[in-house]
This record gives C-alpha cells, sequence and structure tokens, in this order.
C-alpha cells in the first residue's frame, strides 16, 4: 500500500472526542449553576473532586509527560495550603485570591528543590522528593505560630456568610480544573507538547532532535508545582483547617497514582476519568477503612501488572476511543477505508525499544 | 547413512514487536563445518544468531539442533545444550575483571578443553591482563576475552556476530588467525561478518543475507565477486 | 565535652541499625535496580512474623530467629519470582507503583490482624544492659550487638559480591541480563535470590529492631526513608558507603534529637539533601 498513491488528510478530533468536549462544556456550565440549586453535600463533594482531579493531573504530567516519578508532589499540596493560610490569615488577602498567588510561591520555591531532587534520577528520585516532602512536613510541624503539629484554622472566611463562602470556593474550584484542563491541553497540542511526548519516549533521540531535555523537564516540574499547590490551596480553602500531617501526607501521592492507575498515565482525560470511579469508590467503600485501603493496594498491584496502560487506557486502546485528541491521525479518504487512530498520545513510554 | 546436520533451521521468522525482521531462513551447518553469514546492516545476521541463541522467540520446528527441536528454548538452556553466542560488539560484563568474565563462560560446567588455562595458552596477553576490569582493554583484546568466554562453555556450535567490528586490520587478521585451532577438533562455527573477503577466507560455505532473506547460499571457494555484490545489495527494480 | 562523645556514640550505634535496615536495599538496587517502596514495611512484617512465633507458637527467641530467616528467605524468593519480576525493568514507574501498593496493602492488613498499637518484643531484660565506659558513658549491649551484626552483614556482603561465583553471577547480571543468559544464568531466578538474602537481612534487622522498640504497623515509610537515605549518602554500589551512610545518618539524627527532640529526624534529611546536593555521588562511590 503506497501512501502516495491514495488520497489522506490529518485529523485530530475523533467523532468520540467531539463529543466528549461538548459534554464537558455542558457539566462545566451545569457546575457553575450548583450553588443556586444543589445541596451543600454536593458543593463540597465537587470541590474535592476538583482537588484530587488537578493534583492527579499535575502528577500524571510530570510522571506521563515529563518522565519523572515522584513520591513528594504532596510537598507543593502542602506549601499551596499553608501559604493560601499565611497571606489570608496574616496577609489580609482573601484567600480566594490567595489560591493563586500561593501557587506563584509554590513554582518559586520549586526552583531550588528541583536543584536538588534532579540530582537523583529514577526510582532514587521518587524517593528524594519523598525526603523532600518531609523535611517541609517537619519543619512546619516545628513552627509553633502555625500551630505546630496540631494545625491552624483558615480565621479569614469567619465572617462571610456560609452560603457565599461556600458557593465562592465552588467558583474558584471549577475556574481551576477549567484552567488546568484548558491550559493542559493547549500545551500538549503545541510543539513543546509534542516535544514533551518525544522526551517522554526517548530523552537520547530527542536531544538529538533539537529538543532541550534538562530545560523541559525543569519546566514541567516548576508547572506541576504550582499546579499542586492550586490543589492544594482549593482543598484547604474549603476545609478550613489545615495541619502538616493532612498536608504534606504521602496519601494525596498515593490517591494521585490510584487515580492515574485506573485512568492511565500519559493521557489527558485518564485523569479525569480515574478520579471520578476513585472518588465513586471512595463515597461508597471508605467506610470500610483498611478494606478499602487493601482493596486499593492490590488493585494497583493488579493493574500495574496486567493493564500498565491502566484499565481506561485499556479500553481506549482496545476501541479506539480518545476523548481528548492531541494526537494527530491519518484518515484515508477512500470510500470505505478503515479509519484507526495513531497511537501516539496513549502511548506507554516502555513501548520504544531499548 | 545421512549424516545429521549439527544445526538446521526451517523457515525461520523473527520479530521486533510487529517489526518483522526474518523471512522464513533456511540454514544447515553440517558436523565440523565453519559456514559464514555476509550481508549489509540490518539484512537480519545478528537477528538469526539471538534466534538461534534464544534471545530472540522462534517456533519449535523452526530451529534444529542435531534433529531436536530447539526453537523457542529458554538462552540459559541453550547454552546448556552445546550452542555459544560472541555477540555484536563484545558485551562484557564492566563490572568483572577479565578472568571473572571467562569463568562466568564456565558457568554452564559443560566438560571439554576449553578452561581458564587453555584460553590463557590460546590468548597469552588475557593471561597478562587477567585482573583488569575488562573493558579497560583494548578492542582487540576485548573481543579475545568475548571469544574466549563462549569457548569456556565449551559449545559444540560457535557462533561469532562480527568479531571484526570497530577493529584495525591487523588485530582482525590476529584474531581470526586463531579461528583453525578453536575449531579444529570438530567444532562447528557459524561466522558473521560484513567484510566478504575475510568471511570466504574463513569458511566453507556460506550465505548471503538482505533484507531478512536469503539471497544466495553457496561454497565460498567458488562464488564470483559478481554473484555476491549482486545478492548482498539486492536486485535493482 | 563527655556529652559530645556520648551523642556520637549514641549516633553510631544507632547507625548501625540503619546500616543494617539499608543493607538489603542497597543488594537489591545494586543487583537489579529495583526502587522496593516497600521495604520498610517488609522490616514491620517480618517483625509481626517475628511476634507471632515467639507470643503464638511460644518459641523461645533463639529458635524463632533462625526460623524467621527461612521464611524471609522463601518469602522474599517468591516475592521477587511471582511479583516483583514482572516488573523489574529500567521504567522505574511500574516497579514503584507496585512496591507502593504492597506497602498499603501490608500494613492494612497488619493494623486489621493485629490492630494499631505498637508492641515490642521482651527478651527479659537483655534490651537494658549496658557496659558503662570510663567517663560514665553507658553503651547498651542491644546496640553493640546490632552493630557488630550491622558489620558481619557488611564483611559478608562484600565477601560474597567480590570474592565467589554467587558474586560473579549478580555483578554481570546487573551489568547486562540479557548477555547472562548466553552463560547459562536465569535471570529471573538471580534476582529471586538476590532478593531472598535481601529479607534475609531484613529479618536480621526487624529482630534488633523488634527488641530495641515498640513497633507499629504504620513504621513502614519511616523506615524506608532511613534505608534509601544511608545508601544515598554512602554512594551507591558500595557496601562499606551504605555503611558509613548509615553510621552518618544516625550521628546527625542523634545531634538533631540532642538539640531538641522534635529537630532529630529533621535533621537526618537535611543533611541527606545537603550531602545530595554538594557531592550527590556519596561518601564511597564505586569508581567502576
Amino acid at each position: 500500500m503506497n501512501v502516495n498513491e491514495r488520497h489522506f488528510e490529518i485529523r485530530r478530533a475523533t467523532r468520540a472526542s467531539r463529543v466528549a468536549v461538548f459534554v464537558l462544556l455542558i457539566v462545566a456550565v451545569l457546575v457553575a449553576s450548583f450553588p443556586y440549586w444543589a445541596g451543600r453535600d454536593t458543593l463540597r463533594d465537587f470541590t474535592q473532586i476538583a482537588a484530587y482531579l488537578v493534583f492527579a493531573m499535575m502528577w500524571n504530567l510530570l510522571a506521563g509527560y515529563g518522565g519523572m516519578v515522584s513520591i513528594g508532589q504532596q510537598a507543593y499540596f502542602g506549601i499551596g495550603g499553608y501559604a493560601m493560610l499565611i497571606l489570608a490569615n496574616y496577609g489580609g488577602l482573601s484567600p480566594f485570591a490567595a489560591v493563586p498567588v500561593a501557587g506563584v510561591i509554590a513554582v518559586l520555591i520549586a526552583v531550588p528543590v528541583s536543584l536538588v531532587a534532579f540530582r537523583l534520577a529514577g526510582g532514587y528520585f521518587a524517593i528524594g522528593t519523598w525526603v523532600i516532602a518531609e523535611v517541609f512536613r517537619l519543619t512546619l510541624a516545628n513552627v509553633s505560630w502555625l500551630g505546630g503539629g496540631s494545625g491552624a484554622s483558615l480565621t479569614a472566611l469567619q465572617d462571610i456568610p456560609r452560603s457565599l463562602r461556600e458557593s465562592l470556593t465552588l467558583w474558584l474550584a471549577l475556574a481551576i480544573v477549567v484552567a488546568a484542563i484548558g491550559l493542559l491541553y493547549v500545551f500538549l497540542r503545541s510543539k513543546r507538547g509534542l516535544a514533551l511526548t518525544a522526551m517522554r519516549d526517548n530523552a537520547v533521540a530527542a536531544n538529538s532532535q533539537g529538543v532541550d531535555v534538562k530545560r523541559a523537564r525543569f519546566v514541567v516540574y516548576l508547572v506541576s508545582s504550582g499546579g499542586a499547590a492550586l490543589a492544594g490551596g482549593l482543598y484547604f480553602v474549603s476545609n478550613l483547617r489545615i495541619s502538616p500531617d493532612a498536608a504534606f501526607s504521602v496519601n494525596w501521592t498515593a490517591f494521585a497514582i490510584f487515580i492515574v492507575m485506573i485512568g492511565g498515565l500519559g493521557t489527558l482525560e485518564g485523569p479525569i476519568i480515574g478520579t471520578l470511579i476513585f472518588f465513586l469508590l471512595n463515597k461508597f467503600l471508605s467506610d470500610f477503612g483498611t478494606w478499602y485501603l487493601i482493596g486499593l493496594g492490590t488493585l494497583a498491584i493488579v493493574v500495574t501488572m496486567f493493564f500498565p496502560q491502566g484499565l481506561w487506557g485499556y479500553v481506549s486502546r482496545r476501541f479506539g476511543l480518545q476523548l481528548f485528541p492531541v494526537g494527530r491521525r491519518v484518515v484515508f479518504l477512500d470510500p470505505g477505508a478503515v479509519v484507526r487512530p495513531a497511537r501516539a498520545e496513549s502511548a506507554d513510554p516502555r513501548h520504544a525499544a531499548h | 547413512m545421512i549424516v545429521e546436520a549439527i544445526l538446521e533451521t526451517r523457515g525461520l521468522t523473527a520479530f521486533y514487536g510487529d517489526f518483522q525482521a526474518l523471512f522464513g531462513i533456511d540454514v544447515r551447518v553440517e558436523r565440523g563445518e565453519v559456514i559464514a553469514l555476509i550481508g549489509s546492516n540490518g539484512a537480519g545476521k545478528s537477528t538469526f544468531l539471538k534466534a538461534l541463541a534464544g534471545l530472540l522467540p522462534a517456533s519449535a520446528q523452526q530451529i534444529a539442533y542435531r534433529g531436536e527441536a530447539i526453537g523457542g528454548m529458554p538462552a540459559a538452556r541453550i547454552v546448556g545444550m552445546g550452542i555459544a553466542l560472541v555477540p555484536e560488539g563484545r558485551r562484557l560484563f564492566a563490572s568483572l575483571s577479565v578472568e571473572e568474565n571467562l569463568l562466568l563462560g564456565a558457568y554452564s560446567s559443560r566438560p571439554g578443553r576449553w578452561t581458564l588455562d587453555t584460553v590463557y595458552t590460546l590468548f597469552p596477553i588475557l593471561k597478562e591482563r587477567r585482573h583488569h576490569p575488562a573493558t579497560a582493554l583494548s578492542g582487540g583484546q576485548q573481543q579475545m576475552v568475548a571469544l574466549g568466554r563462549a569457548l569456556m562453555s565449551n559449545p559444540d556450535l560457535l557462533m561469532c556476530d562480527e568479531l571484526s567490528l570497530g577493529l584495525a586490520p591487523v588485530v582482525v587478521r590476529e584474531i581470526y588467525a586463531a579461528l583453525p585451532s578453536i575449531v579444529g577438533d570438530g567444532m562447528s562455527a557459524i561466522v558473521v561478518e560484513q567484510d566478504v573477503q575475510l568471511a570466504r577466507r574463513v569458511s566453507k560455505r556460506f550465505y548471503c543475507f538482505q533484507e531478512g532473506r536469503v539471497s544466495l547460499a553457496g561454497a565460498s571457494a567458488e562464488v564470483s565477486d559478481e554473484a555476491i555484490t549482486r545478492a548482498y545489495f539486492g536486485a535493482v527494480t | 565535652m563527655s556529652s559530645l562523645v556520648n551523642i556520637l556514640l549514641q549516633g553510631v550505634l544507632l547507625g548501625a541499625l540503619y546500616a543494617l535496615f539499608a543493607m538489603g536495599q542497597s543488594l537489591v538496587f545494586g543487583v537489579m535496580r529495583l526502587t522496593n517502596t516497600a521495604h520498610g514495611d517488609f522490616i514491620v512484617l517480618l517483625v509481626f512474623v517475628l511476634f507471632v512465633l515467639t507470643n503464638l507458637a511460644h518459641m523461645p527467641l533463639w529458635a524463632a530467629v533462625p526460623v524467621l530467616i527461612g521464611i524471609a528467605f522463601c518469602a522474599g524468593y517468591a516475592v521477587q519470582y511471582t511479583v516483583l519480576n514482572r516488573v523489574s525493568s529500567r521504567d522505574p514507574l511500574p516497579s514503584l507503583v507496585v512496591t507502593f501498593g504492597l506497602s498499603i496493602v501490608i500494613q492494612n492488613v497488619l493494623q486489621e490482624v493485629f490492630s494499631a498499637d505498637p508492641r515490642s518484643l521482651a527478651t527479659g531484660g537483655f534490651e537494658s544492659m549496658s557496659i558503662t565506659l570510663p567517663g560514665g558513658i553507658a553503651l547498651g549491649l542491644l546496640p553493640l550487638l546490632t552493630l557488630a551484626v550491622a558489620v558481619v552483614a557488611t564483611l559478608f556482603l562484600q565477601w560474597l559480591f567480590g570474592r565467589t561465583p554467587l558474586g560473579r553471577v549478580f555483578r554481570a547480571t546487573s551489568d547486562d541480563r540479557e548477555i547472562v543468559q548466553l552463560m547459562g544464568i536465569s535471570p529471573r531466578r538471580t534476582f529471586a535470590l538476590a532478593m531472598g538474602i535481601a529479607f534475609v537481612l531484613i529479618a536480621l534487622a526487624a529482630t534488633l529492631y523488634a527488641v530495641r522498640t515498640a513497633v507499629s504497623p504504620s513504621d513502614g515509610p519511616a523506615l524506608l526513608l532511613y534505608a534509601f537515605e544511608a545508601v544515598i549518602i554512602g554512594g551507591m554500589g558500595s557496601f562499606w558507603g551504605t555503611f558509613l551512610g548509615g553510621i552518618a545518618l544516625g550521628v546527625a539524627q542523634q545531634i538533631g534529637f540532642y538539640i531538641d527532640p522534635g529537630w532529630g529526624i529533621w535533621l537526618g534529611h537535611v543533611l541527606f539533601l545537603a550531602l545530595l546536593t554538594i557531592r550527590p555521588q556519596g561518601l564511597l562511590p564505586k569508581t567502576a
């Protein structure tokens, strides 16, 4: 089959993806209207989902696109929470405005941290970032004016009527989620995004093609950290109370890993699907305490061993579904030609022959 | 009585993931014979040796060793049966010394005349450098270590993948000068070489590979240069 | 002055335990480049197996420990062969996630079965025996035993890797797991054997740990970090390096505890990060 002899064009969107984008827009509008009719629990649920989702997306960006697996991103989740608290309680800033500022602060902190963290690679990078997160946790646990080990309350929101506070929190959550998804989508479709995918698949080859691997990794680390801080700031605006153990708990990364394992690494829709499933599991099964966690752990083991693409990844490859089309496909325009989506986007980093 | 070939492949195919590298190779090695495989880069010669050595999956019936179907057997078992590979690029163990590399070759404990002492007699320079890290030696000496390591398993079939790779001609000659004494007592050998004249000199028969297929086979001494060139590069469309 | 010496000595003794925690991880990472996030949890798991042997099966300690070692070797071999071998490739993500999952499963199963309460092993007073040096410094017998075991373990591993055929196999498999098959060696069995030995080391560490402190199911992650830090501080690829790394970590923590109990572990982490910044190859990096 000689490609030159057939008419074809390059397309991005699939029918499934067009439907998905449409559905998401509707959902966004629906969520924005929540404060007018939905119950308190629903508002709170959405904010929680948003925090998990954004954190998982940022972990996915770092691991699935940057090729850097970290067990320490909770450091920035906690920094986001504490920075927001400090700015709100002591800086006179509105907590809702403090969240984005906290994101910027996290990025500034991430710069020197990356210099240390990047000394390690692979599995040891992962554990090293965990140590760094522990340093933040222990430091804050020893700072008494922030409540030390027992934590502090977000007093800046005391005077706002509860329903207004909850509405603003929800809209903030929605804004952050939309911004995160939107920015990532645009970024990954761009030239830089393609460079990232190349880098993940084979750093040496990418380097030889002019991709500045070191710089790209650095940028991804910063973006991921900033995003994690937004998630953290958001979470504690909703929670009203922060403590070092809650803010810097490794469980955040554990949940992100589970979400990404369910949803599939390195896709844009993976974390969304993964978060929804995870949240449902959480809501209905977490009463079972330790058994729920045993189940999650076992699921992670089984999925990694037998479905390395994640459960959604398995489904999407099997049926050719791709909701966020950041890859390109060749579509033959002959009548009766079979259209097969390209594998670029959900490509398994381990696929590249070594 | 028909003498059984020590090795015979029938329609051998090989894949790297979705990519097919070999399209049905029929090769035969008689006992005590040295045959050569020639062909350009990417023709499939190394792939062929890897499949024989058990490093690549194959169907059982596609490879017969002493009449027994061994395709797809794990490499660790195949070396125990008497097939040894000197891999392309030497692939010495960097954390081990020269002597340790050689000793590791004897792990499968097959009886035979090749021991540390006989290898050192064959390549005296290695004895001088026995405790040096293997990768600290010159290219030619590393090739000697790789060859010695394969010999230590006392194979009945020795397979050499591009012994001359990256070596100066004078060094290549030195290494190939040792080949007759190696195969002298009945060992069979498959020699993969890019240098066609060298391959013809050391072998009785040859096969030419081209894009995963055998394009020419014959007696090394008799075939014309012209025929080889045609088979090597493939027909022009 | 004597208090400084005391801090250093106590630090060395604490560090010996960390060195023992780290030996298994050094071995496993050296042979198969596996990052085992559940390393600390395996230590805790073996502690609880020991509890079962001594409390439920009423075995005396001197009999329970060899049994524990036997169980540990088999468990390590089995875990590697069946689960971890599938994920021991160049990509660190699968092994990280799988061992992370194992970590969570182990912690929660232990909690289900044994409750979250810390418990320790009674040895009829041995854990509080000490000898007193001139100058009034007391050195506990248990920590001294730990130091001795750590030194012996390091010597053993050094000997195993440097002078035995098995050590050659380990080093070669770590260098090139494809070509090592051409020598008749099965990488999968080699990895399982390495993990089995690592588990034996973990069993020794678990025993000494359980006698020394009260252990609870959630202790694992902290132990993992100490082990990991010891390996990095000491330099990867060197067992003596890991030993020194453990000692250095113990001393740093002890100094931190002396300044203020809340800063003990923090100082250990900070030392680790500082060393990582200034001398990333560690104290005794492998020169090859």
